[in-house]
């Protein structure tokens, strides 16, 4: 274990800083700080934070382009924290004091924020360790089965990783573990109807009008239809799909698992970005600002803080945008500007000097901070006055000049592009279908088409690994151009054809 | 962890030389490469080392950004193509770029031609490879275990943490004390070397052949820095009369005129007998032109010097013709029925960039 008891003078920071927090009301598991040099930081942030990863090119290959972008210096971490808990944060070694109480006070928000917010709440909180075992089951599969083999499937794996259900872990789908055999019995016993019981014959019409026998036997042929279709429902964690029922050798079921299993714990990070860093900036300002910055710091820190909330008109900067958002939903819950009458209200002035003096505002952002994520944020906070005041407009690419340029400062055109970008993570919808395909054993998968085209070579060559894991032909139903098209991969030939 | 990092970086490293190797064919032919140069490596783009997914396309560009402006107004300039995703929310789908030394490049350069090292000539010039065991490694083959530094290590930890018992001396080295031998391959280039280039820029070269020749000359360099100490450049430019120019020129200058090769020829031979006396350099001519000369017997007097001269004095006489859209002229295949068994005369012909590979193995695979 490395030493991780900070410097004197950190340590008496970080403890006031713990003081005020938790006086403001946050919570959050014990964290653990340590002080690093700027290659071991970058080291720890190419695995994603942990220490501990199996091997893998990728994080060699984002520690590369992490040290370049230092070198460069368009990139700086200052801190980094993973959800764990007791949490560990990494500070960078050689900041200044103020600096470094900013950061401390930022990570306190964020540790807060993983101990509180429901989409965190299923999250492995030992995953430093699961981590660790993760690596070291991965490093014996490299010994037995050699360092290509295993890799070359990782590789594989990791191309499919974005095919899990973000909302799974809250919501109990039976259908993901159904159990259904892929091969059903051919001869199912024909279709009987027989109606309810008659006593007597000649009450037959009126008993089982022949209305009624038709509905009957149509809801038991749609019936056994069903029970033939193999998924039951299109299932969007298409890893689990896999792992059911790819006939994958054992070692190969323990990657993708692994895999799959990483793939859920970082999940949530990526569905609360905007919400979770605006609320750790919301409170590193809150603790600075009113009780840690010393009169001779605060110029450091306001220099700090607003590169963190640095606005570029082609970035939209998260920190910026949740920490708006979090101190307007606090003002709008002081003031009372919600509800009926305050929606209703068609007097501008009025509405703008509207203040009931509610003081509603911390508890309403504890709130937002339990109950929330990006989409939910933004759908129900982000208000046209907000996206006035913050000069929020969306842009599109225009071919002909090569340009980035503005295209709309509609209030629903923005939050429509906001939300959309943000739905799924900006990721497509992806189902099986069907897993017995043409009664033949293929994949079937259905891509629900939302305005945006696949980049098809990406997904040619994804249908190249999930057929190394399928072994079957595998289909993708999606849309090209406004055309339905099927892409298949047949295991040696990759065809696109139009459908319907 | 410092090793666990530098294993991932290792086999990204190798990673990326394999692809590279893979696509070298292509990469050869491309200009691009030669704006990417920085002093010491070049940077290459690498699209395919990303993990394939099934991720939405980026023409439709669009997003949500935040700022002063009105609606039309441009916030960000484009890339020209599919991937850019610079603007925007969205993290970019970017095209990753590595940064390869030149060295390294020369050495995939070498392994994937199969180029022999080059044998400079002249008892002066000798390249020494060396293994030398200097280092001392936490990592590495069990025979090469440094079992002095091993016990040392071991005695330095048990004596820190008090195990360590005078009465009873037990060291057991633990995984961590375990040391290595580790060892450097040194070079030790001796020699220098110098390159005389000479084009032909008269009407019939045009920007597309003075391409091909640049790129050429990319990958020789490439490859040449890689095997000499230190390497001088000459240019020459030729229609009807030869002048010595700076690199800037070479490239862009384009005359009328006819074509007289011989006057490039005797301006090399002024340049080595003036400044580059053979027996104290290495030196490499690489002459390209489209292959047509003027009549009135040039050519044989180009033949003549080559043979009584020039290739008695160079590591390595190459000529490259480039076909022009007048096409190709026959100086090609003059020079190979007069000089065509000469050991150190290689001749190439590159109809386009597709054949630049070829040549660069034709010119450089004598190992001369």
């Amino acid at each position: 274990m490395r030493n991780t008891k900070l410097p004197p003078e950190l340590q008496a920071a970080w403890d006031e800083i713990d003081r005020y927090a938790r006086d403001f009301g946050l919570d959050y598991f014990p964290i653990s700080f340590e002080v690093l040099d700027y290659r071991t930081l970058y080291e720890i942030a190419a695995f994603d934070g942990f220490p501990t990863r199996y091997p893998h090119w990728r994080f060699g290959m984002a520690f590369d382009q992490l040290i370049k972008g230092h070198t460069y210096g368009l990139s700086i971490i200052y801190e980094m924290v993973i959800n764990n808990n007791p949490s560990y944060a990494y500070l960078l070694e050689g900041n200044e004091l103020t600096t470094q109480k900013m950061v401390m006070a930022h990570v306190a928000g964020h540790v807060d924020f993983f101990k509180n917010n429901f989409w965190f709440s299923h999250t492995n909180r030992h995953m430093l360790d699961t981590m660790a075992n993760h690596a070291v089951r991965i490093q014996k599969l490299i010994d037995r089965y050699g360092y290509d083999t295993v890799e070359d499937f990782i590789d594989t794996c990791l191309s499919l990783e974005n095919l899990i259900d973000y909302h799974a872990p809250y919501i109990r789908r039976p259908e993901a573990q159904t159990e259904v055999p892929v091969t059903q019995d051919e001869d199912a016993a024909e279709l009987r109807v027989e109606g309810l019981r008659v006593e007597r014959p000649y009450m037959s019409p009126y008993i089982n009008p022949p209305e009624f026998l038709e509905e009957q036997r149509r809801r038991l042929e749609e019936e056994q239809r069903r029970s033939q279709r193999f998924p039951e429902h299109p299932q969007k964690d298409v890893l689990l799909f896999l792992l059911n029922y790819a006939p994958l050798e054992r070692w190969q079921h323990t990657v993708l698992e692994i895999i799959r299993d990483e793939a859920y714990y970082f999940a949530p990070q990526a569905m609360t970005k905007i919400l979770n860093e605006g609320w750790a900036s919301f409170w590193h300002s809150e603790i600075m600002t009113k009780r840690a910055a010393r009169a001779s710091e605060i110029i450091d820190f306001a220099e700090h803080h607003s590169s963190v909330v640095a606005t570029s008109p082609q970035r939209l900067n998260p920190y910026k945008l949740g920490l708006e958002l979090l101190r307007d939903i606090e003002e709008r819950w002081n003031k009372g500007k919600f509800g009926k009458e305050y929606e209703e209200c068609d007097d501008v002035v009025a509405k703008r000097n509207w203040d009931r003096q509610l003081g509603l505002g911390r508890q309403k952002i504890f709130e937002v901070r339990r109950f929330h994520n990006d989409i939910t944020f933004i759908d129900e906070f982000l208000t046209p006055e907000f996206a006035l005041e913050q000069k929020l407009f969306t842009f599109r690419y225009n071919r002909d000049t090569d340009l980035y340029e503005i295209a709309s400062r509609e209030f629903e055109e923005i939050k429509r592009q906001l939300l959309f970008r943000l739905t799924n993570f900006g990721q497509p919808f992806i189902y099986v279908e069907d897993g017995n395909y043409a009664n033949r054993g293929e994949l079937y998968l259905r891509h629900r088409h939302e305005g945006v085209d696949l980049r098809i070579d990406y997904a040619r060559d994804t249908l190249r690994n999930l057929f190394k894991i399928w072994k079957r032909p595998v289909h993708l139903e999606t849309v090209v151009d406004e055309r339905k098209k099927l892409l298949t991969f047949d295991g040696r030939d990759y065809s696109e054809r139009r459908i319907e | 962890m410092a090793n666990r990092v530098e294993r991932d970086l290792n086999r990204f490293r190798q990673i990326v030389r394999g692809k590279i190797k893979q696509d070298l064919r292509k990469y050869m032919s491309q200009g691009e490469m030669i704006g990417r140069q920085g002093r010491r490596y070049v940077s290459i783009p690498l699209p395919q080392i990303d993990i394939p997914q099934f991720r939405f396309g980026q023409k439709q560009g669009s997003g949500v950004g935040q700022g002063d402006g009105d609606v039309g107004d441009p916030i960000a300039q484009g890339n020209g193509q599919d991937g850019s995703g610079e603007a925007g929310d969205q993290a970019g789908q970017h095209v990753i770029e590595v940064d390869v030394t030149l060295e390294e490049l020369a050495q995939i350069l070498g392994e994937e031609l199969q180029l022999p090292n080059i044998e400079p000539r002249g008892k002066k010039n000798i390249i020494a490879e060396k293994d030398r065991y200097t280092g001392i490694a936490k990592v590495g083959p069990d025979s090469l275990r440094h079992f002095k530094r091993s016990y040392r290590e071991a005695l330095k930890r048990q004596i820190a943490t008090g195990e360590y018992d005078p009465d009873n001396p037990v060291i057991i080295p633990i995984r961590d004390d375990i040391r290595y031998r580790s060892w450097k391959t040194t070079l030790l280039p001796e020699s220098n070397a110098v390159i005389i280039y000479a084009m032909d820029v008269s009407g019939s070269m045009g920007t597309e052949q003075k391409e091909l020749v640049r790129i050429t000359a990319f990958w020789i360099e490439t490859w040449l820095r890689s095997q000499y100490k230190s390497i001088d450049i000459r240019y020459i430019v030729h229609d009807a009369a030869a002048k010595e120019v700076d690199q800037q020129t070479f490239y862009h200058l384009r005359e009328g005129g006819g074509t007289k090769i011989s006057s490039a020829y005797k301006l090399a031979l002024r340049l080595i007998e003036e400044r580059y006396p053979p027996d104290d350099w290495n030196i490499y001519c690489f002459h390209f032109s489209d292959g047509d000369n003027w009549g009135g017997g040039d050519t044989r007097e180009c033949v003549e010097l080559l043979r009584t001269h020039l290739l008695p004095k160079v590591n390595l006489f190459c000529y490259g013709q480039v076909r022009s859209l007048y096409g190709s002229g026959r100086f090609a295949h003059d020079l190979e029925e007069y000089l065509g068994h000469v050991d150190n005369l290689v001749i190439s012909e590159i109809a386009d960039r597709e054949d630049i590979y070829d040549t660069i193995k034709d010119f450089l695979g004598k190992g001369k």
